[in-house]
């Protein structure tokens, strides 16, 4: 990274349900990367996982956060949204499981590989969830 | 390879081209999308079935060199505005999604 960056924070809004715009805060992340030099393997593994996390919101969620918090050690994303809560997390992660909607599965979504690939993606990965309440991800990227 | 051959030997329909002078390194088929995240190479063009707006946000994600949407499924409207704006190549065909994986795979790209 550029060594004349120490740190920067970023804030995107995701809203609910909002498909056209869905994946945006991802690619605003994304850019930042490449604009302060990041590592090509880093910031595919963060576009990766955030775009999943973005989408998480766009189709479980009301409304949400995506903040980026990156330093010369590593890149933290924390994906912060108000919905209705993974009622069970260990069943979220495992892979093919789903809580999607058939039209949201329908355009491709929903196959229950996102927090799956979150996690492979990520060096180290908290979900904290309240039903009814939100879901609050954070995801850590380690320079190699 | 570049686009541009990929592109003329499967007779595909540009629907956005801004160049087809791109280096294609592999190809992908799949309509899931965290499938193709997960597993796509980064300047890959990728077939698929689906043709809504998001197909075009992966491509972003993934820094695919091309979309291609197979079997004659006509992209919606703001999935080729997305297109235009993000400078992602999008293609159509009449071809059907497994002939157009076929080909690729005979124009020796693989999905590693």
């Amino acid at each position: 990274m550029n060594d004349t960056v120490a740190s920067l924070h970023f804030k995107f809004e995701v809203n609910g349900g909002d498909f056209a715009k869905a994946g945006d805060a991802s690619s605003r992340v994304k850019k930042i990367l490449q604009q302060i030099g990041a590592d090509q393997a880093i910031i595919r593994r963060v576009a990766i996982a955030c775009y999943e996390a973005e989408m998480n919101v766009v189709i479980h969620a009301r409304h949400g956060f995506v903040v980026l918090d990156a330093d010369l050690e590593k890149i933290i994303i924390v994906v912060d949204d108000e919905g209705p809560g993974i009622e069970d997390i260990e069943l979220a992660m495992t892979p093919g499981y789903s809580t999607a909607p058939d039209s949201v599965r329908e355009m491709g979504f929903g196959a229950g590989m996102g927090l799956p690939n979150m996690k492979s993606c990520s060096n180290e990965m908290e979900i904290h969830s309240r039903r009814d309440v939100g879901t609050t991800i954070r995801m850590v990227f380690e320079n190699a | 390879m570049l686009l541009a051959n990929i592109a003329q030997n499967l007779n595909l329909n540009p629907i956005n081209e801004p160049s087809a002078d791109v280096e294609v390194t592999s190809g992908y088929a799949s309509d899931l999308l965290s499938d193709v995240l997960a597993k796509a190479k980064n300047g890959a063009i990728w077939a698929t079935n689906q043709k809504h707006i998001n197909i075009i946000g992966v491509a972003v994600m993934l820094n695919l060199a091309g979309v291609i949407i197979a079997g004659g499924i006509e992209p919606d409207e703001n999935t080729v505005a997305k297109a235009r704006e993000e400078n992602i190549p999008l293609y159509i065909t009449e071809t059907s999604l497994f002939d157009v994986a076929g080909k690729l795979y005979e124009l020796g790209l693989r999905s590693t």
